[in-house]
């Protein structure tokens, strides 16, 4: 195992995090999965099995049912005296928000770390949003990284402060920082196994006085951050001459620091590795050094606001560039093409904007071959009317967006499906059909089925059980036989938990059986009132771990009319036209799922012998 | 020193597990090494693409014409990204076409190959191998990756020794493959030189 090794290693920058808060000595990890900062959690559940294997994990993880529930288990550690650490993507931490805000005010004993992996250009998230935020919103410290050997630094770092602070302490990274690869030199792992001691009486219930008490308090707090980030080494100067500045963080910084080798610019960097607060006093030296400074932050004007107000309070006449400058915007994340443009323009250099990208068809992500879910929504489509409304929600599904199903018409969030069903099927006199996974139904849908039961909204919950988490890479969710560390788990039944909040119309079919499942959806559609189907298979993907002999399927060219039903609704990626026009399977491809056969109107489509 | 090359594909061909071998080979041969990749949503059949940097880097993402080489798995995936090459430098692809599931769907169009080798052509040096014949005499598809690094190697791009890659590769596989691993290497490595000296 890579990240148990030592020297140096290549460790990807999430699993840099994880290998941090392994020489930290982490007690307790939490976390709900989310793209890009799922192998933070993933490289700590591989380590708790593998040691677990060996005999006691010396650090408990949990795959957490959401944000929400993982921040407060490790809050609560925390104030057990033990060192936590929660991951999330910047979205999950909207989640957890109602507990972060009100556990800024309460402060922590032993350290924590929380993670948010932000998504500019949104690669894999529903939203861009600038997490750098919530360190402003809940008065929290924050650090950010550049690189898988900061990421590592500043999780120990992290730690410390937490703990000199009593405070949560936030770790940002981006895309570009959780996915990249670097060098990492990796120090002795210190891991060892305890429990904690809550000590009663602290100020730790937030009642209305406690907590007019604990506000001042976090405020006070939070000034001994800014002395700490004044005099920390992750905000540090690179003096390359001249007397203009660079003020740079996270992704931005790396681009930064290599136009200024490429184009041999002459500047002082400013590299901001504790963002929050903001090493005022260095900041303000900086700037007095400086004829003018640039900004480079990707995202909102954050830092860019608050160094303009440290200049306009402090008088100091330095000419401050950022977004709206160059090619500066406030949206997508930043790319070396356009820092290094706008850091000509800055230096009055001549660049040439290079190379015209070329037209090539798109290749976005479709559902594989074989996915269960390709099944559920052929047939639903079969037997839905035209204008049904397909509320969904977040995981692979949500990819039934694409052509031919086309089976996704409003998402906010997770959860978001059912909440939104309850809102079309009042608002409207169409059919509404609400898609959501099982992981995610745990996440935020189980609140929102108990709002539609009790309310008695008219539509259909379709409940796309395929045993997993697999969007974020097949993690157990409290569905599942095991949990995070390879212990048995407690598996809820979805069906027993549906109809024990009252669902009077529940179906479970296996959507390999097309006839079956048409007609459990067309009984759910004509229920009045709220129906769910809970579709259950498991993901391709899973079933091809535990692969056995498959049987794998072509067409009878004697018996196809080429109508390309199976191309162009059924549309599984392992059908292709050949040269001359005749459609074929691609037997690499295929899974052997064996729902295409029932959908061939001419039985053209066999098992190969 | 600064050496960068882009390893592109479709999800599912091994091109980050390539990209990984190549990243851990270069720290084995010495040079500091960055690398980026995409997980998730963008995964799923969809095109992948990973920057592997050596030398004095900072970003692991690349500019345009920037980089020594393209590594492609499939010929579209090397247009995709063409960009991005140095007009000096090299395009290595595999010619064997995967069609994006929407293009049977009548959305988008992919071009003829040859169309697509004649544009890289105009921007700089192409070097087209039949990596999955070369993989499946191997004795599997799936050492297709190794193939392709093999090829690349011959390049002389990278300065890493031939023992040295060979040895990430064998301690990135279970022993079973060691063997198809290695002949796949191997042919890769012949087909360039018996291109001759392109570069």
């Amino acid at each position: 195992m890579e990240l148990l090794g030592e020297g140096k290693k290549v460790l990807l920058g999430n699993e840099a995090i994880a290998r941090g808060a392994l020489e930290a000595d982490v007690d307790v990890a939490t976390t709900y999965p989310g793209t890009p900062s799922s192998e933070i959690a993933d490289s700590l559940s591989a380590v708790a099995r593998k040691m677990g294997e060996k005999g006691e994990a010396p650090f408990y993880f949990q795959y957490s049912v959401n944000e929400k529930v993982a921040l407060e288990f490790a809050a609560a550690a925390s104030h057990a005296g033990l060192r936590a650490l929660t991951c999330m993507k910047h979205v999950g931490v909207n989640v957890a928000s109602d507990a972060l805000m009100t556990y800024a005010y309460i402060g922590c004993r032993g350290g924590h770390v929380i993670v948010t992996a932000d998504d500019p250009s949104c690669h894999s998230s529903q939203n861009e949003q600038d997490n750098r935020y919530y360190a402003r919103f809940a008065s929290l410290p924050m650090l950010e990284p550049s690189s898988p050997q900061e990421a590592k630094e500043m999780t120990i770092e992290a730690f410390e402060i937490s703990e000199k602070l009593e405070l949560p302490v936030l770790l940002r990274t981006t895309t570009r920082i959780s996915h990249a690869r670097g060098v990492v030199e990796l120090k002795p792992l210190k891991m060892t196994s305890k429990k904690g001691k809550f000590e009663k009486g602290g100020l730790t219930v937030t009642v209305p006085e406690v907590a007019r008490k604990l506000h001042p308090m976090l405020l006070e707090k939070m000034e001994r951050a800014r002395e700490l980030s004044n005099g920390s080494r992750f905000n540090f100067i690179e003096d390359f001459g001249g007397e203009d500045g660079i003020i740079a963080s996270g992704a931005a910084y790396n681009y930064a620091r290599e136009a200024v080798d490429d184009m041999g610019l002459k500047c002082r960097i400013f590299k901001i590795g504790m963002s929050y607060p903001l090493p005022e006093k260095k900041i303000i030296d900086f700037l007095k050094e400086c004829r003018r400074v640039i900004i480079l932050e990707e995202l909102e004007p954050i830092m860019e606001r608050e160094i303009r107000e440290i200049a306009q309070r402090n008088d100091i006449g330095v000419e401050i560039y950022g977004k709206g400058f160059g090619k500066l915007e406030r949206y997508y994340e930043y790319t070396p093409d356009i820092v290094y443009a706008t850091l000509a323009e800055f230096f009055n250099l001549e660049w040439k904007y290079e190379g015209d990208v070329r037209e090539a068809a798109p290749r976005p992500p479709v559902l594989c071959p074989g996915c269960p879910h390709r099944a559920t929504y052929y047939a639903v489509k079969k037997v839905a009317p035209k204008d049904t409304i397909y509320p969904t929600d977040i995981g692979c599904y949500t990819l039934g967006l694409l052509p031919p199903y086309k089976t996704a018409d409003f998402l906010l969030c997770m959860g978001s499906s059912i909440g939104s069903g309850c809102g079309f099927a009042y608002s409207t006199e169409q059919k509404v059909v609400a898609f959501i996974g099982d992981s995610t139904f745990y996440h935020a849908g189980l609140p929102a089925l108990v709002n539609a039961v009790h309310h008695n909204h008219n539509f259909v919950v379709v409940i796309l059980d395929n045993f997993t988490t697999a969007m974020t890479g097949h993690q157990p969710h409290p569905g599942t036989l095991l949990d995070g560390m390879g212990y048995e788990a407690v598996p809820m039944d979805i069906e027993k938990v549906v109809r024990g909040i009252g669902v009077k119309h529940v179906e479970v079919v296996d959507p390999r059986n097309l006839q079956e499942t048409m007609e459990a959806m067309r009984r759910a559609m004509d229920f009045e009132g709220l129906s769910v189907v809970i579709s259950r298979a498991p993901c391709i993907l899973l079933k091809s771990k535990t692969k056995k002999e498959r049987e794998i399927y072509q067409i009878n060219q004697e018996k196809c009319r080429k109508c390309d039903v199976c191309i162009t609704r059924f549309a599984c990626p392992a059908f292709y036209h050949d040269e001359g026009g005749n459609v074929r399977i691609n037997e690499a491809l295929c899974t052997g799922c064996g729902v295409c056969p029932q959908i061939c109107p001419f039985d053209a489509i066999e098992v190969k012998k | 020193m600064k050496k960068s090359v882009i390893i592109a594909g479709v999800g599912g061909q091994g091109v980050i597990t390539a990209a990984n071998i190549l990243a851990r080979a270069s720290l084995k041969a010495g040079h500091n090494v960055v690398t980026s990749e995409l997980h998730g949503m963008a995964q799923r059949g969809g095109n992948v693409e990973c920057n592997v940097r050596i030398g004095n880097v900072y970003s692991p993402m690349v500019r345009r014409e920037s980089v020594e080489a393209i590594i492609s798995f499939e010929p579209l995936e090397a247009l995709r990204n063409l960009h991005k090459v140095k007009r000096d430098g090299v395009v290595l692809t595999d010619v064997n076409p995967i069609i994006p599931p929407l293009i049977s769907l009548g959305i988008g169009d992919y071009p003829p190959v040859e169309k697509i080798f004649e544009e890289i052509e105009e921007h700089c040096t192409l070097i087209k191998i039949n990596a999955d014949e070369l993989a499946r005499k191997a004795g599997s598809i799936l050492t297709k990756n190794i193939v392709m690094l093999g090829a690349f190697h011959a390049l002389g791009i990278f300065p890493i020794e031939e023992e040295t890659l060979l040895e990430t590769i064998r301690e990135s596989f279970h022993e079973r493959y060691a063997e198809a691993n290695a002949m796949a290497f191997k042919l890769g490595k012949e087909a360039i030189e018996s291109v001759g000296d392109m570069h």
